[in-house]
This record gives structure tokens, C-alpha cells and sequence, in this order.
């Protein structure tokens, strides 16, 4: 990412080289899932001028899974978060990406309302789920847990077996009414996840005792086993090794269209190889929100395209 | 750096100097520190030695033979009537130790007189009662020697006993063997006869009502505190408090027992409960100090993972946070009750330093407590209940250790990694 010699950017400017290739990918992604997807609406001519609610606007032919209008998080009297409105689609893998403290993460866990573990986080705004708000009376805050499930930055399997590190959820959940029935799911959710072939001989061991990389996979088996709706991913792959990471990604391609993604990043190849929507956070703002492949070959906003060309960040 | 040579800095004198005096100063350190361990192992060693030297004579007493013609003496005792529960009574109501001192002096002379005490009375009629045959004839027994022959006989200090000790051995008529009085006898008056049960099971049934009161209240109230207690001046008024609970001197909480539990609640004065809840009320500031820091090592990823599958505060903190904070909440635990175990000072307050001669049958009984029955016989002026107080010091330690083995047992079985 990084380049010797920093030049300085205009709009003129071509994309240096590495962008580049990572749009081309990334535009490449999109191409072949085109006939899988819905039709997407053509992009605007004039980008310069569109914002981020005429995004929203052109995806409105579309209910989207999820939808944050206006969102503030504070950490005590400091603001983390400013005003972001963000549509998730539920065919859709949306990837967050921003230098490290933008605030990234902080949206990700408003989603399935994480930050109510944290006393001093105050959240302002409205998101919804299937047009609910999730902060509402009438929302119970570990049943949208279990709709919108979560799987974190650091492998973190329970000190238990790798059976019951998946069956855990399904059970306090009762969504299994017989031992057997229970079996089944854990089955098909470690081979959702595509780590059944590597432990079906040995599920009755440590769960913390597999290589990161399985960690993290039976991670997401655990949040696929209650049958989430969403699935939030908080930089999944920043702890694993590249073949670790590539299975992940692969994995996600697999998920989509079952499950609504939402995948925070670090590493902006990432971004473009696994999303379709992408959304640029700087500073608790959210500067730029659009299609993958437009964000990485024709970036509106002059921070958008300094990140991405790896000025900063 | 544009030192012309940088290899050649790490030759020079000072720094040859500043390597040597970095490894002295290693070396010092670890001589001091091999140093404490040395002397605390001395010190401990030295008290090992000294219980042990002192308090093994305390296990074992010694016997003398005593022919007794049951005939010739003054024990009005028809065999016919001696069945049943009042056999017992009516074999104390006669004369035991008159018929003993009288078969004493016709057999070993007038020196002899009072060569046994309680202990033997006491076996005499156990003898009696379960063979009252015997007493239409001869009977030969081994009965135990009072206090004063069974020091002589162990270390040789007393000069009359010594001649009559001399002089039983020299018949064959004295042996040394297991005092199984010692295990099984409660408190008395005379050193001979005394033992350690009753203290046992007194303490025994204080630290278990601690254990019920002081544990489960306290471990939930570390988890209530860490997990669900909003951060505010309260807790923290809370926190602070139980900090310093920890701290005050275990008298205190002994006057503060006798104030409620038996001047306010009128609840039975010397009983292992009242015992147990004084214990329990020291116990708690440490096992709930002790609890909240093991909560605070469980990782907060294991509770994001419970949150993020749906579970619910409690379901993650019954599930997953105390399980793998119990290890550490038993280390305290086992601290507190250790302290507990050897506790004496509110004791005292609260009327366990009775006189109790025999076992406590229940939880609300008058009893005593090994620490209490240690300093009670180390208070006595007797020269018999010198190697009696050992010996229970001895029984205290024993107790200790196969409570806090167990109870180590117990943290590894529970102990996980994560």
C-alpha cells in the first residue's frame, strides 16, 4: 500500500497503480455476480455532485435489511460518530473501511446494539431492522442479538467444545427441541462455515485448541447457528495469516445472499474483493458511501481517494 | 548514527563495565531472594520441628497393670443389676476411684496411691459395664497412669514418680502405647483423660456454617458488584467499605456478634452457628474482594461472544463468566476460610471459650474450637496439658491442610484455560 514517493493528488490525477488494480478486482467481482443480483441502478454521471442520501434514493426501489438514519454515538462528552446514515441490504456484503479510530467499529456494534455494554456509551439516532427500530420498546436487545449475530476482530471460541461453542446459541435459544435435532444444526452450520470436514472427528475437543483461522470459522458457525438475519464482522481476518484470510473471504462470498453482511476492514483489497457497497469513515464521519467499484476507480471525495491511494490510514 | 566504528563501542571499558555491574546487580538480587526463601524455610522448619517434637508424646500415653480383687474392695455393685442404660450410671455412682487407689497401694505400696486419675476411673467402668462378671473376682487391667507417672516415664523429671516409675518397669508392669483417648475424649479438667474431638467437630461445624453463609453470599455479591451494579457513588461508597471490612481486626467482628446475634437476636451463646455467622461476617469482605478480581480476569471477548450469540447478562454471567472465575474466587476462598479455621479472638466474644466436656451434638449446641482449645490449654497450670497443647497444635495443622488440599483439589478440577 504504501508507495515510495508521495505524490500529491488532484481530482485529474490517475489512480496510481495498486488502486487501480484493486478496482479493476473489485469491479471484477462485480461483474460476475451482476446475474445472481438484483439489477443494480446505473451509476450517476455527474458523481462530483451526488451525496450520500442520493445513494440511499437510487437503492430505494429496494427495502433495505437494515437501515441507520442520523446516528451519534458518544463516549462520555467525546463524540465518536457523527450523523451517519447507512442502508445494509440483506443481498448485499457492505464493507466499512477508514484509518484505525474512525469509528468504524463503533457503527458496527450500534447495529446489534453492543455499545449498551459499554455505561458510557450514548448512542442518538434511529436504526432499524425490517423497518423496527432495535432501540424500541417492543425490541428485545438479545433477540435482535440473535438476528443480527456478530463475529469479532480476535477469535474468541468459548473455553468449551467445539460442539457445544456452536450449539450453545441454538440452545439458549431452544431452537432445537431434541438432542439430535441440535446435532443437525451444528452440522450444518460448521459446514455453512466450512469447517466440518476439518473437526467431524473431533468435536468433543477444545474449541480454543483449533489454529486461528478454524477459531474464527467456528466463530461464524456459532453466529450462524441461531440463524441470524445479519451477520456484523469486526475486521474477521485481522488476526490470521493469508491463507487463513483467503478461506474467510471465501466464505463470505458463500454467505452472501443468505445472511446480510456487514464487514469492517482494515485492509482496503479486502474491502474490494468481498463487497459490493463500501462506506468510507474519517474521523467519525462518514465521508463516502456507494458502490464498491466506484468508491475504488472514481472516488467522489478528495479523502476518500487519498485513503485509498494510501496517502494516510 | 555516524560513529565511524560501531562494532568497537561494545569493547570499551565502560561498557565492558556497565555489562559486569548489570550482571552483579542480577546476581545480588537473586542471592537476596534465594536468601528469603532460605529463611522463611528455616522458620518454618523450626516451628515444624518443634510441634512435632513436643506434641508427639501428646498422642501417646501410658499404661499400667492393675490387679484388682473385686471382692476385697468396697464397691457395692450387685453384676445381676448391671444391664441395661443404667448400668452406666449406676457403675459412676460407686465408688471407681477408691476401689483403683486401694488395688494401687496393695499392689506397688503407698507411694502408689496416686499413681492413676480420671482417665483410668473412666475405663474401669467401661470395663465393668461391658464384663460385669468380673467384678465376683480377680481382674488384672491396663489401666492409663495419671498425668504426673506418664511425664515422670516420658522424660525423667519429677524425683518421686521416677522411683515409682522405676519400679514398674522394673515388673513389667508399664507401657507406653496410642492414646486413642486423645482423638476421641473432649475437654477435662485432668490432662490425662482430656481430648481433642470435641474441639474437632466444634470446628468443624463452624467452618461449615461459614462456608454456607460466607461463600454463596459472597460470590454473589462480587458478581452482583462486577456484572450488574451501575457505576455510581454508591457502589463505590460500597466498594470502599467492603475494602476495609477486610482489614478490621477480627476482635471487632467478635463484638459485634455478641451484640447482635446474642445480646439483639438472642441466639444460644457458645454454639458453632453464632461462631459460624462471626467467621462468616470476617470471611465475606475477602472472599467478595477475592471474587470480583477473578471476574475482572475473565476476558471481555468471552463476554462479547455470549452477547453477540443473543445470550442473555445473566445467561453469560451464569454460563460463562463464573465458571471461569471460580479457580480464583476458591483461592480466596480458601484464603478466607484458612483464616477463619485459625481464628480465636471473636470467639472469645461470643462465649466459645467454655468449659465443654463433652462433643457438641448440633450446630446450636455448646461448643469449643481447636484455636480457642489450644489457648485455653496453653492457659492451664497443669505440666500435663504442656505436651497436650502441641499435640492439638498438631491436629489444628493436620485439619488445615486436608481442608485447603481439598480444597485445591477442587480449583484444578474446576480450572480451565481460555
Amino acid at each position: 500500500m504504501q508507495m515510495k514517493e508521495k505524490m500529491p493528488i488532484t481530482p485529474t490525477t490517475p489512480v496510481p497503480t495498486p488502486s487501480a488494480a484493486i478496482a479493476a478486482e473489485a469491479h471484477a467481482q462485480d461483474l460476475i455476480q451482476k446475474d445472481e443480483l438484483p439489477p443494480e441502478p446505473a451509476p450517476a454521471l455527474a458523481a462530483v455532485a451526488v451525496s450520500n442520501d442520493a445513494w440511499a434514493e437510487r437503492d430505494a426501489g429496494r427495502d433495505p435489511k437494515m437501515t441507520a438514519d442520523d446516528i451519534s454515538v458518544f463516549y462520555g462528552d467525546k463524540q465518536a460518530l457523527k450523523d451517519i446514515s447507512i442502508r445494509i441490504y440483506d443481498d448485499r456484503v457492505t464493507a466499512f473501511i477508514g484509518p484505525s479510530g474512525c469509528g468504524k467499529s463503533t457503527f458496527l456494534r450500534c447495529l446489534n446494539r453492543m455499545n449498551d455494554t459499554i455505561p458510557s456509551a450514548r448512542v442518538t439516532g434511529r436504526i432499524e431492522l425490517d423497518g423496527r427500530d432495535v432501540n424500541g420498546p417492543d425490541m428485545d436487545v438479545v433477540q435482535l442479538r440473535a438476528r443480527v449475530g456478530m463475529v469479532f476482530q480476535k477469535p474468541n471460541p468459548f473455553p468449551k467444545s467445539i460442539f457445544e461453542n456452536v450449539a450453545y446459541g441454538p440452545r439458549i435459544h431452544g431452537l432445537a427441541s431434541s438432542k439430535s435435532e441440535l446435532e443437525a444444526i451444528v452440522e450444518r452450520s460448521l459446514k455453512r462455515a466450512g469447517l466440518w470436514d476439518e473437526v467431524k472427528d473431533r468435536l468433543q475437543e477444545s474449541g480454543t485448541a483449533l489454529s486461528g483461522g478454524q477459531q474464527q470459522r467456528l466463530c461464524i458457525a456459532r453466529a450462524i447457528a441461531v440463524d441470524p438475519e445479519v451477520i456484523l464482522m469486526d475486521e474477521p481476518c485481522s488476526a490470521l495469516d493469508p491463507i487463513a484470510t483467503a478461506k474467510i473471504e471465501e466464505l463470505i462470498h458463500e454467505l452472501r445472499g443468505r445472511y446480510a453482511i456487514a464487514i469492517v476492514t482494515h485492509n482496503m483489497q479486502q474491502a474490494a474483493r468481498v463487497s459490493q457497497r463500501t462506506a468510507f469513515f474519517h474521523l467519525g464521519e462518514l465521508v463516502e458511501y456507494g458502490k464498491t467499484s466506484e468508491i475504488f476507480t472514481n472516488p467522489r471525495q478528495q479523502r476518500t481517494t487519498d485513503y485509498i491511494t494510501g496517502r494516510y490510514g | 548514527m555516524s560513529s565511524a566504528a560501531p562494532s568497537s563501542r561494545w569493547t570499551e571499558d565502560a561498557m565492558r563495565k556497565r555489562v559486569r555491574r548489570r550482571y552483579a546487580s542480577e546476581r545480588w538480587f537473586r542471592g537476596v531472594g534465594f536468601g528469603a526463601v532460605a529463611l522463611s524455610v528455616l522458620f518454618l522448619a523450626f516451628l515444624l520441628v518443634t510441634m512435632a517434637s513436643k506434641g508427639f508424646g501428646g498422642f501417646s500415653h501410658h499404661e499400667a497393670k492393675l490387679p484388682i480383687d473385686f471382692v476385697r474392695s468396697d464397691l457395692f455393685l450387685d453384676p445381676a443389676t448391671l444391664h441395661g442404660p443404667e448400668a452406666a450410671q449406676a457403675v459412676a455412682g460407686a465408688d471407681l476411684e477408691g476401689a483403683i487407689s486401694k488395688a494401687a497401694v496393695a499392689a506397688y505400696g503407698p507411694a502408689a496411691e496416686e499413681m492413676f486419675g480420671d482417665a483410668a476411673v473412666r475405663e474401669l467402668g467401661d470395663a465393668i459395664v461391658a464384663n460385669p462378671a468380673m467384678l465376683t473376682g480377680h481382674a488384672t487391667l491396663w489401666l492409663p497412669v495419671s498425668s504426673r507417672i506418664d511425664i515422670a516415664a516420658k522424660d525423667r523429671s519429677d524425683d518421686a514418680a521416677e522411683q515409682l516409675v522405676a519400679s514398674l518397669e522394673q515388673r513389667d508392669a508399664l507401657k507406653r502405647s496410642f492414646n486413642t483417648r486423645f482423638l476421641s475424649a473432649s475437654d477435662s479438667t485432668d490432662p490425662s483423660s482430656v481430648g481433642v474431638w470435641g474441639a474437632l467437630k466444634g470446628t468443624f461445624l463452624t467452618i461449615l456454617v461459614t462456608m454456607a453463609l460466607a461463600f454463596p453470599v459472597g460470590v454473589l455479591a462480587a458478581v452482583y458488584l462486577e456484572e450488574f451494579a451501575p457505576r455510581n457513588r454508591w457502589t463505590d461508597a460500597i466498594e470502599v467499605s467492603i475494602n476495609n471490612l477486610a482489614a478490621v481486626p477480627s476482635i471487632i467482628f467478635g463484638l459485634l456478634g455478641l451484640a447482635v446475634f446474642l445480646n439483639f437476636m438472642n441466639l444460644p451463646r457458645s454454639a458453632p452457628l453464632v461462631g459460624g455467622m462471626t467467621l462468616a461476617l470476617m470471611t465475606m469482605p475477602v472472599i467478595v474482594i477475592a471474587g470480583r478480581n477473578a471476574i475482572k480476569t475473565v476476558p471481555p471477548s468471552i463476554r462479547d461472544a455470549a452477547l453477540g450469540v443473543g445470550a442473555s447478562k445473566m445467561q453469560v454471567t451464569f454460563h460463562h463468566v463464573l465458571p471461569l472465575a471460580l479457580p480464583g474466587i476458591l483461592t480466596g476462598t480458601i484464603i478466607g476460610m484458612a483464616r477463619a479455621l485459625g481464628e480465636t479472638a471473636p470467639l472469645l466474644m461470643i462465649g466459645m471459650r467454655a468449659f465443654v466436656a463433652a462433643p457438641p451434638g448440633g450446630i446450636a449446641e455448646p461448643a469449643t474450637v481447636l484455636p480457642v482449645q489450644i489457648f485455653l490449654w496453653s492457659d492451664e497450670v497443669d505440666r500435663g496439658f504442656v505436651e497436650k497443647t502441641s499435640a492439638a497444635i498438631i491436629v489444628l495443622l493436620l485439619f488445615m491442610l486436608l481442608m485447603n488440599g481439598l480444597a485445591i483439589y477442587l480449583r484444578n478440577r474446576f480450572e480451565r484455560r481460555w
